[in-house]
């Protein structure tokens, strides 16, 4: 693996009123990893991928996203990410097909761009008979990977899933880290949250974030090692009893 | 622009494909509409009217045995001095009373012509309209045919009084209501409603993370409720002016952009409503409480301003509403140009700068 930085965030920091939702983290991750960012509910994941992607403005701090400062440099910084929210990202009274349109449209693909992409993306999710059905109608684990391919459709430079996963069967989300695996091994950055411990397995590194701090911050097998257990999840609640 | 004609084809999707907005959208107008326009009939059978002859000569004699004769009217009774007039209206017997002047005959015979005098219930606008022309029209019936015989030129003068609402409301009234509320409706409540739809979904991050400047998602959201705002007060007025009769003397041209200057506001008033709220609830509760209910009930749209109490006609001065029904009106019934209504003009135009900039600052502000 390169080590080119492609994110480099110095003691980055978000207050809401009083409460300190993100204290003064620190970190780099590489160009073509897949970066997992851990925490339990309200850890701060979320507040701290929103100051990435340019949407929500560090109290204190710097972060550098694909080269330019989230502070002053949002548009470029939006130029080279993409994005799949917590929530669902796309829109469900519109087809599969309008949905990509829209999409592709809002990032300045041309038309024959658009028609490419969604015959590809479609026959690669297999949804060739669904193309002009409502996004609404489809099962919660298709929409998922549906929005990871449509985040993925101007070919960023890093894209960031916050909790891709979440709610999906066992088997779907599989299938779903095989993609993430394959869209890496061509190169993207791919900066993921998740709650599923047995997934923070299949990162290259990550972090653990703990009321607003990063506690942990290593590959998995070298996690393991240091706090001697056996998985991911044990390390996980080994750092959370530290806290308490 | 072509993202741009993107972003305004899906806000159609999302528009057409629901049922409830669809149904705001078009069903509200044209069912307003009738609903106050039928209410408000035109038509009139076996009305009961009182009669006070002073006169009690041949000729209206013959009159009111015409009136009588008509299914029109329906002589309830006699009375037989004006004191009784209050009463017999108190008592809502009739909604009408015909006054033949003393020495009708008289003056009908040696000046040419005589007075009659119907004076009308307004509470019911356009019945009381409506009774008026109808009487007007026996009599004129009646001088043609005793011009014809006698090959004279007679007249019988009609002067018509309305009692308890001498603005007389009416279908002039309402449609420039309707018209109003529909496009507070419309450009306000429906935008309000979609931004923040956006913002419950997530997608709104989805969109603010996109290339998308913040302002090209607020316009290319707000762009489709403009056209259809304005589909939807071509309606009204078409509606009005053929199914009800309703005027229009003014200036197309100044009509059109006096409805596009409320829409604007209307739709600045949305967007500001959509930054301070985070559900579609919010948003509707907002623009319900805050916008429709000021716009019906202090816009002198149902109550006159001139008879609210002053705390409420001073307050009635910052409902936008205010200044564009009594622009409409004047343009519709009075054929005003811009001479007239530049004043108002320049209130809505101050107003929706204030909207827009104080959305703006409201807008940063939640970007933080
Ligand atoms: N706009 C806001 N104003 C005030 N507090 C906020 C705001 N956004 C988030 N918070 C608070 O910040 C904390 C961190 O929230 P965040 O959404 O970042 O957590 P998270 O790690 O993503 O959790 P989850 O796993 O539930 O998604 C929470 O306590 C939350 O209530
Ligand atoms: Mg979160």
């Amino acid at each position: 693996m390169t080590k080119e930085k492609i994110i480099a965030v110095q003691n980055l920091s978000k207050q809401f009123g009083n409460f300190i939702a993100v204290n003064s983290i620190s970190f780099e991750v590489y160009k073509g990893e897949i970066f997992g960012f851990l925490g339990a509910n309200g850890a701060g994941k979320t507040t701290a991928m929103k100051m990435l992607i340019g949407i929500s403005k560090p109290t204190s701090g710097e972060a550098l996203v694909a080269g330019f400062d989230v502070k002053t440099n949002t548009e470029m910084v939006k130029r080279s990410i993409g994005y799949m929210s917590q929530k669902f990202s796309m829109y469900d009274d519109l087809t599969i097909k309008e949905n990509i349109t829209f999409f592709g449209g809002i990032y300045g693909l041309s038309r024959n761009q658009i028609k490419e992409k969604t015959e590809k993306l479609v026959s690669q999710l297999e949804l060739e008979d669904a193309v002009d059905k409502l996004v609404g109608s489809l099962p919660l684990g298709w929409k998922q990977k549906l929005s990871f391919s449509v985040a993925l459709l101007h070919e960023p430079k890093i894209v960031f899933l916050d909790e891709p996963t979440g709610g999906v069967d066992p088997i779907t989300r599989r299938q779903f880290w095989e993609m993430i695996y394959a869209e890496a091994d061509k190169g993207t950055t791919i900066f993921v949250t998740t709650h599923y411990m047995d997934e923070a397995e299949y990162c290259d590194r990550v972090s653990i974030m703990v009321e607003g701090s990063i506690e942990a911050l290593d590959t998995p097998k070298n996690l393991k090692k240091k706090y001697n257990v056996a998985s991911m999840n044990d390390v996980f609640l080994k750092l959370a009893r530290n806290v308490e | 622009m072509k993202r741009f004609i993107g972003f305004v084809t899906k806000e159609f999707y999302h528009i057409f494909r629901d049922k409830r907005t669809m149904f705001i959208l078009f069903g509200m107008p044209i069912a307003q509409i009738m609903l106050f326009g039928f209410a408000i009939t035109n038509e009139i059978n076996n009305v009961n009217i009182a009669i006070l002859d002073k006169s009690k000569d041949d000729e209206t004699h013959k009159i009111i045995k015409k009136i009588r004769a008509s299914e029109y009217f329906n002589i309830e009774q006699d009375i037989v001095n004006e004191n009784q007039i209050e009463s017999v209206f108190q008592k809502g017997k009739v909604k009408a009373v015909l006054v033949f002047e003393t020495d009708f005959i008289k003056n009908l015979q040696t000046l040419k012509q005589a007075k009659v005098q119907v004076i009308t219930d307004a509470t019911d606008p356009n019945m009381a309209n409506t009774i008026a022309n109808y009487v007007n029209s026996i009599l004129l019936n009646y001088t043609q045919e005793i011009n014809k015989n006698s090959k004279a030129s007679h007249l019988i003068q009609t002067q018509t009084q309305l009692y308890y609402n001498p603005e007389l409301k009416s279908v002039f009234n309402f449609v420039p209501g309707v018209m109003t509320i529909i496009l507070m409706l419309v450009s306000a409540m429906m935008t309000s409603i979609s931004i923040t739809r956006e913002k419950e979904l997530g997608t709104m991050e989805v969109l603010l993370v996109s290339p998308l400047k913040p302002f090209q998602v607020i316009i290319g959201k707000v762009f489709p409720y403009i056209l259809l705002s304005i589909i939807n007060a071509t309606i009204i007025l078409l509606l009005g002016f053929f199914v009800f009769g309703m005027p229009i003397e003014g200036n197309l041209f100044l009509l059109a952009f006096e409805s596009v200057l409320f829409i604007t506001t209307a739709l600045s008033l949305g967007i500001l409503i959509s930054t301070v709220s985070n559900s579609q609830q919010t948003a509707m509760m907002l623009s319900l409480m805050g916008l429709m209910l000021p716009v019906i009930l202090l816009s002198g749209f149902i109550f006159p301003v001139s008879s609210m109490p002053m705390a409420l006609q001073i307050i009635s001065n910052i409902i936008p509403a205010k200044w564009f029904i009594i622009i409409i009106k004047a343009i519709l019934l009075k054929g005003a140009t811009i001479n007239v209504i530049w004043k108002e003009t320049l209130i809505l135009v101050g107003m929706t700068v204030f909207f827009i900039v104080v959305s703006i600052k409201k807008y940063k502000i939640r970007l933080e």
